[in-house]
């Protein structure tokens, strides 16, 4: 064994950092078994160097029009051939993937806070602080996904932003239900009755030590859900309402490819295939740690 | 002398039903008094009452003199502590021993703290080296352990023990009995014990309370124990129970503790 890992595998840490990366550490090795989610992983972590080094990595710019060099099949030259205003797929492509990686970072740092703090305040006080917001959590539960983010993207306009938002706005009640149930198992036990016992205010209960709890299967619901949200952010680009011409967002671009679809495939196929691999990596990783973070399988450990 | 706890005609309601009736009882400071009675005869219930667990109650509470009521506050944290039954459950799960006894040095502003929780870990008898395991990774009576010393970082003046011992095995009970022995001694400390075992009453309280489905019944001395007399039938009835099924557990733990050197 390397010193590294006599470090992390520690019997006794001898440091609050040594403790956490022990744990980090434990986690990983847990996941690193299941190849299905080191695949999503790869897949999730391609998508981020894509989209940092689009730049780089494109052979075209992604709005350089070449109308002699219009709706061109796949070639050497341009491996996933061009659209109809002879720009080149797969640099679109490649700058495509920040537009999507920007909505789902986006998506999910505006949503996720919401939904658990919502749900820990309503699970932690009950009563009726948890009727008044869970009965608002399940109004925007109830209307469909796609459905709201088109009427609050009607309301507010068109545009990348206001695609986010409306996203936004549509997924946080999923977390609030599980940041709730999940403070709800352990509202009343003694590990909580001996924080409050030792004076700390409701703030600090809620912050320190019921939020932590909550955050791993939030951040499971999350990762699940990005394959959703980018479904919902290409829907909403298909129908015109997202990301604007001439940004290279893929919904869009498979909108644009559908009127060629049956004598030039490729240009709606190329971006729906970039949609597809996208949410199954989230899917496959969000899986995977499903598998390594649920307290109900971990508890054994 | 106030006493360090003083419960005057307490009723505790449990949806329809008083679960707790009509109880009254005080406990001087330094004294170690103890509840007996048999499940559901409401003594877990009224310690719970007296830290605000409980909210649907009646009567007079009155911790060193001051009623109990509403939210605990940080006087009453520096005052009263409780020690709860089940060391899996009154851990957090996520946090390191370290900063399970931080917590409340935190929470009350306190200096040196990591200085006083090595000084807390080596007074309830738990290696330093323990400091950044998480609860996973420790056994039932380190749990408790570090459950004792939590309870001890704000220096309380009176403790509360919810059958801090019953959720042990009997030579890790032991142990933990001859801890509390010995901190109650070097601190001075208020004991109110919560215990369905008459064992672990003779060897820790000076006076004890008999509960029947929610009442009093009968307070007699810890001697009463020792002879066997008690005034009132149903504490004798307990207390030969007791002998019956407990008199092994009473030899074996007399036996440990013999041999912790006590």
């Amino acid at each position: 064994m390397t010193p590294l890992k006599l470090w992390l595998t520690a019997d006794a840490p001898t440091s609050r950092w040594q403790a956490q990366a022990a744990q980090a550490y434990a986690i990983w090795r847990s996941f690193a078994r299941n190849p299905l989610a080191v695949l999503g992983a790869l897949i999730v972590g391609t998508l981020i160097v894509v989209a940092i080094f689009a730049p780089v990595l494109a052979p075209y710019t992604p709005v350089g029009q070449n109308l002699s060099m219009r709706l061109m099949p796949p070639s050497a030259e341009h491996w996933l051939g061009t659209d109809e205003l002879g720009r080149d797929i797969l640099s679109r492509i490649l700058y495509g993937a920040r537009i999507t990686l920007l909505i789902v970072v986006m998506v999910a740092v505006i949503s996720a806070p919401i939904g658990l703090i919502i749900g820990a305040v309503a699970g932690y006080f009950g009563g009726w602080t948890d009727r008044v917001l869970m009965a608002i959590t399940d109004v925007f539960l109830s209307l469909p996904k796609l459905i709201m983010a088109l009427a609050f993207v009607a309301a507010l306009g068109a545009g990348l932003q206001n695609a986010i938002i409306a996203i936004a706005i549509t997924a946080w009640p999923a977390y609030a239900r599980i940041a709730r149930a999940e403070t709800l198992t352990f509202r009343n036990s003694e590990f909580i009755a001996a924080v409050q016992l030792q004076g700390a205010s409701h703030l600090r209960v809620i912050g320190v030590h019921v939020l932590p709890l909550c955050m791993s299967s939030t951040i499971i619901r999350v990762t699940l859900d990005m394959a959703g949200i980018i479904l919902t952010a290409a829907g909403l680009g298909f129908l015109g309402l997202g990301a604007q011409p001439p940004l290279p967002e893929w919904g869009a671009m498979i909108s644009r490819g559908r009127s060629f679809i049956l004598d030039q495939w490729w240009v709606a196929t190329m971006p729906g295939f970039a949609i597809i691999i996208v949410s199954l990596g989230f899917c496959f990783l969000g899986d995977g740690l499903r598998d390594v973070l649920d307290p109900r399988q971990r508890d054994g450990r | 002398m106030t006493p360090a706890l003083s419960i005057d005609h307490l009723f505790v309601r449990y949806g329809r039903t008083d679960v707790v009736k009509d109880v009254s009882f005080s406990a001087k400071p330094g004294e170690s008094y103890a509840l007996v009675g048999e499940s559901g005869s409401g003594k877990s219930t009224i310690l719970r009452s007296v830290v605000g667990m409980v909210r649907d109650w009646r009567g007079k509470i009155e911790v060193d003199g001051m009623p109990r009521q509403g939210r605990i506050d940080l006087a009453f944290a520096r005052h009263c502590q409780m020690i709860f039954q089940d060391p899996y459950a009154s851990l957090h799960p996520r946090r390191t021993v370290d900063a399970t006894l931080l917590e409340p040095l935190k929470v009350h502003g306190i200096r040196d703290r990591a200085e006083r929780v090595v000084q807390m870990m080596q007074d309830v008898g738990l290696d330093p080296r323990f400091r950044f395991r998480f609860p996973h990774q420790l056994s039932g009576g380190q749990r408790q352990r570090v459950a004792i010393a939590r309870a001890l970082m704000l220096e309380p003046r009176l403790l509360l023990l919810d059958e801090p011992t019953s959720a042990l095995d009997v030579s890790v009970q032991a142990e933990i009995l001859n801890l509390l022995v010995r901190i109650r001694e070097e601190r001075n400390l208020t004991y109110v014990l919560v215990t369905h075992s008459l064992p672990v009453v003779s060897f820790l309280c000076d006076r004890l309370g008999v509960l029947r489905h929610g009442r009093l019944v009968e307070e007699a001395g810890v001697s009463a124990l020792r002879t066997g007399t008690f005034a009132e039938p149903y504490s004798q009835e307990l207390y030969d129970a007791s002998l019956g099924a407990g008199d092994r557990d009473l030899a074996a733990l007399q036996e440990a503790t013999r041999g912790m050197g006590m």
